[in-house]
């Protein structure tokens, strides 16, 4: 029940635009930048406080520290005591949660309009004034280690998920998991959150997305009154992390209990870079379409429907990354009785395929017809328009080129995704990770290989 | 794909929240009959030109019967890969060309399949004629059938070896026994293997008929069109009689408590009874209470007692689900396998003080201003609203429901809280799921 708002996230975020939609974009002195979308839709408001820090600003041995100050910042300022900030806007009405990926960490409010000013004038306070704890570090980062457990120790899927990236990326901090790894979690203390703290929690690494039932100007009143006050800091020199070019295939098994094996495999392509010029993300992006965008799309249809060696698959593709690098991913489950390695030959034959004869214009016209209506169908949700919005300005892109982007994918021919299939899909650029599923004695009540977790 | 997204609390909770209730103002539902007896709840918006459509049938798992348990699921996931002589890959195709997507859902009461599609003509004409064939004239193609079986068992068998899954399908059993709720709507791998085709027919002869359908309809239509596309969608369904309605639930009339081995880091635990029905009389009582008690995110007790206070877990919390008959309340949490007993321990000491001391008149008040002033977001999209329209019809609960809700939640007090949980739970006779714990 939880995940579907996570895959949520996962499957829409690249696409989408708004052609005709009201954006207003402020910057205060302190160098916060405020971005307000009005829709009035209904009498509410989305609020999202987004920060240029994510488990690509972290250093070996204090992975996950982006995700633990996170939690933190719950933990209470000099004025809003430990667990107020909930109890506050719960008072009014509200929804609020927080959350980290490899680029940002974004805290968000869902309120009736009126009550806008609680949210922004909570975020201020403890975008400055957060008292972190010897005392509320401790059972916090309890509370992260069991986060752990539960989303990647516990789960083979996400065992080679992490598996794959760190063997995806050698040089490149994309290779660390974002809740970090457990031994750095387990070593992790108050000073390092405060350090965090510190250096990255500033007006000036921070973007305000507003989306709702509100005017522009009132909201940068609001946000001049609160955060106004605040003082800008000069932040650490981003070094460029480039990753080295790969050599040949890597490979990674990952054994764990299970049923059924997985397989991941995915190639370094290129992220957007200059939306103005670039093509070749939107052919990627076409790309995934074409092998996934809906059920008869060539994987789905070829090998789950067709030739029955998979009981799901999908391709994935994200153009949007700080980090100006990405993977094109495919993944599956064979059917029971195949293995691993007939669907990875499978999975291939689809790629090589393309490489050789190309797309069609049907299917690429299909993809394209989703693209217009998606872009439609995602103004229902204001959450998701201000995810949009913030995910580009804390990725260094403007709102600004969501306009562009029905169209710049409309202009994707079928030779410009033949093009990037052939440079990018090659085996010497490939890494694959496979889970090899162990049985589970139903009497064993053991954990197995989990040193971590003693 | 797995996303690297981690986030400071699960959304179970307010997915758990918003399913379990129902509220909207100033909202005007158009109601009215089919010539075919189905009901349709309509809400007339043109701010985007989209259209949400759902159209809700008994015809839930609970009607598989034990032998063929997952029958329900497997129907309506079939009427979708082959209808009116088109293919599972021309439906999709036709679908994704007007870039249309197709839902559903399945719970023990109610299937569903939903629509989401552009207003203008030519992509609404082109999904609704595809929907309605779906709808009317499945084909439930033999071969298709036979893959689709293999899919589910594989993933019956996978989530046979998931602590979470195993926690869950036991609870429900050691919760419900012999009454249909206790069968997971996924089946089992043998009555899956079990399921032909012609149980698919008379399943969807029996229970897909207009009668008693409920379409749930928003969007960029008038009035009249949408009397158009009500006719249109339920024109052939079966012609047979509104599904008679399921047996009650008992209740316990011991403790149940079950471990269960398994070697992952940690333990999944469960703990219920059973709860609410719609419509039920306790609702409002037991729903603003449980905000305290665990639904309320951050601010529950259980929250504050087993997370906030002693970081012994990511996620716990309980909710209330109400059903046809009594839907469970539930509590649940993971934690580290070592301290399992410990989190146990506080979880029942936290529910025996609410059951044994109430709820503090602030914990109401702050409860209240909560549900009260957050109604607005629970009807700020066509998403969320078509799916409140079709509980309203599914569950037969007054057009005026919505509208009286907050009423109803702040006429709550705190002795009909206290009142209310000791006469619905039995703490001394709940059921209990622990999978995976050191002891």
């Amino acid at each position: 029940m939880f995940i579907r708002w996570l895959l949520v996230i996962s499957a829409l975020l690249p696409a989408v635009a708004f052609a005709d939609i009201n954006v207003q974009e402020f910057k205060l002195d302190n160098g916060l930048r405020i971005i307000v979308q009005e829709d009035h839709r209904s009498p509410v408001v989305v609020s999202q406080v987004w920060y240029r820090a994510g488990s690509i600003d972290e250093v070996n041995g204090k992975t996950g520290v982006a995700h633990v100050l996170e939690h933190m910042m719950f933990k209470g300022t000099k004025k809003v005591k430990a667990g107020q900030f909930s109890r506050l806007v719960a008072a009014a009405g509200g929804r609020e949660n927080a959350f980290t990926g490899n680029d940002y960490t974004c805290y968000f409010q869902q309120l009736e309009k009126s009550h806008l000013s609680l949210s922004l004038k909570l975020e201020a306070d403890r975008m400055a004034n957060l008292q972190l704890t010897k005392e509320e570090f401790s059972k916090e980062i309890r509370v992260v280690m069991e986060e752990r457990r539960w989303r990647t120790e516990d789960k083979p899927q996400s065992l080679v998920n992490e598996q794959f990236q760190a063997a995806a990326y050698h040089a490149h901090p994309y290779a660390r998991p974002v809740v970090g790894w457990m031994n750095d979690l387990e070593n992790m203390t108050v000073e390092d959150a405060r350090a965090w703290y510190n250096t990255w929690y500033a007006p000036n690494n921070a973007i305000l997305v507003v989306v709702g039932d509100v005017k522009a100007r009132d909201v940068l009143a609001l946000a001049t009154r609160y955060f106004g006050p605040l003082k800008a800091h000069s932040l650490p020199a981003r070094k460029p992390q480039v990753e080295p070019e790969q050599k040949g295939e890597r490979r990674v098994i990952v054994k764990a209990q299970a049923k059924l094996p997985y397989v991941l495999m995915g190639y370094h392509v290129p992220a957007l870079q200059d939306p103005d010029n670039d093509w070749e993300p939107f052919a990627l992006e076409i790309l995934a379409g074409v092998l996934d965008g809906n059920a008869s799309a060539r994987l789905n249809q070829n090998l789950v429907r067709q030739q029955r060696i998979a009981v799901d698959v999908s391709a994935g593709y994200d153009m949007i990354q700080r980090g100006r690098l990405s993977l094109f991913e495919i993944d599956g489950t064979p059917s029971e009785g195949k293995a691993a390695a007939e669907l990875e030959a499978a999975l291939l034959q689809q790629i090589e395929q393309i490489k050789a004869s190309g797309v069609s214009n049907e299917e690429l016209q299909r993809v394209k017809a989703q693209v217009i209506a998606a872009d439609v169908y995602q103004r229902d949700s204001m959450f998701y328009q201000g995810m949009q919005i913030g995910k580009l300005e804390v990725s260094g892109f403007s709102w600004r080129i969501l306009k562009d982007y029905p169209e710049k994918l409309k202009a994707v021919t079928p030779e410009q995704v033949q093009a990037v299939a052939r440079k990018y899909l090659v085996q010497d650029n490939l890494t694959v990770a496979t889970l090899d599923p162990q049985p589970i004695d139903p009497n064993d009540n053991k954990p197995k290989g989990q040193p971590s977790d003693h | 794909m797995i996303t690297n997204i981690y986030m400071k609390r699960l959304f179970a909770l307010a997915a758990g929240l918003v399913l379990s209730m129902q509220a909207q103002a100033g909202l005007t539902i158009q109601h009215w009959q089919t010539t075919t007896g189905a009901e349709v709840y309509f809400v007339e918006n043109h701010d985007l030109p989209i259209i949400d459509l759902s159209v809700n049938f008994a015809a839930g798992s609970a009607r598989d019967g034990a032998a063929k348990s997952g029958l329900a699921g497997i129907t309506r996931y079939l009427m979708t890969l082959g209808a009116a002589g088109m293919s599972d890959e021309d439906i999709s195709k036709s679908m994704a060309d007007v870039g249309a997507v197709m839902g559903g859902e399945l719970d023990a009461d109610r299937a569903s399949l939903k629509l989401r599609t552009l207003s203008s003509a030519r992509e609404r004409d082109q999904a609704l004629t595809v929907y309605s064939k779906i709808l009317q004239q499945p084909d439930f193609p033999a071969a298709v059938l036979e893959r689709e079986k293999a899919r589910i068992i594989a993933g019956l068998r996978e989530a046979a070896t998931q602590p979470e899954s195993i926690s869950s399908k036991a609870f429900m059993k050691a919760l419900y026994g012999s009454h249909p709720y206790a069968l997971d709507d996924s089946g089992e791998p043998e009555t899956v293997a079990a399921i032909q085709r012609e149980d698919l027919q008379k399943f969807y002869t029996t229970y897909y008929g207009a009668q008693g359908a409920v379409i749930a309809l928003i969007g960029d239509m008038s009035r009249e069109q949408a009397t158009q596309i009500a006719e249109r969608v339920t024109a052939g369904l079966p012609k047979t009689a509104a599904a008679s309605p399921l047996p009650a639930v008992g209740y316990p009339d011991r403790p149940n408590e079950q471990r269960i081995a398994h070697p992952a880091t940690q333990a999944h635990m469960l703990l219920g009874y059973p709860g609410v029905k719609r419509g039920d009389v306790d609702y409002f009582p037991l729903y603003v209470g449980n905000y305290i008690l665990g639904g309320g995110g951050f601010v529950s007790r259980l929250t504050e007692e087993v997370r906030e206070k002693r970081g012994l877990a990511y996620s716990v919390y309980s909710y209330f689900m109400p059903m046809a008959e009594l839907g469970p309340f539930q509590i649940g949490l993971q934690t580290k396998r070592q301290q399992a007993e410990e989190a146990l321990k506080v979880v029942r000491e936290t529910l025996d003080k609410f059951m044994r001391d109430g709820v503090t008149q602030a914990e109401l008040n702050a409860a209240k201003q909560n549900i009260i002033g957050g109604f607005p977001l629970r009807l700020d999209s066509n998403a969320k609203i078509l799916d409140y329209l079709a509980v309203i019809g599914f569950y037969k609960l007054p057009l005026t429901y919505l509208d009286d809700f907050n009423t109803q939640v702040s006429k709550v007090t705190t002795a009909q809280i206290k009142d209310a949980f000791n006469r619905r739970i039995k703490t001394d006779k709940m059921v209990t799921v622990i999978v995976g714990a050191d002891k």
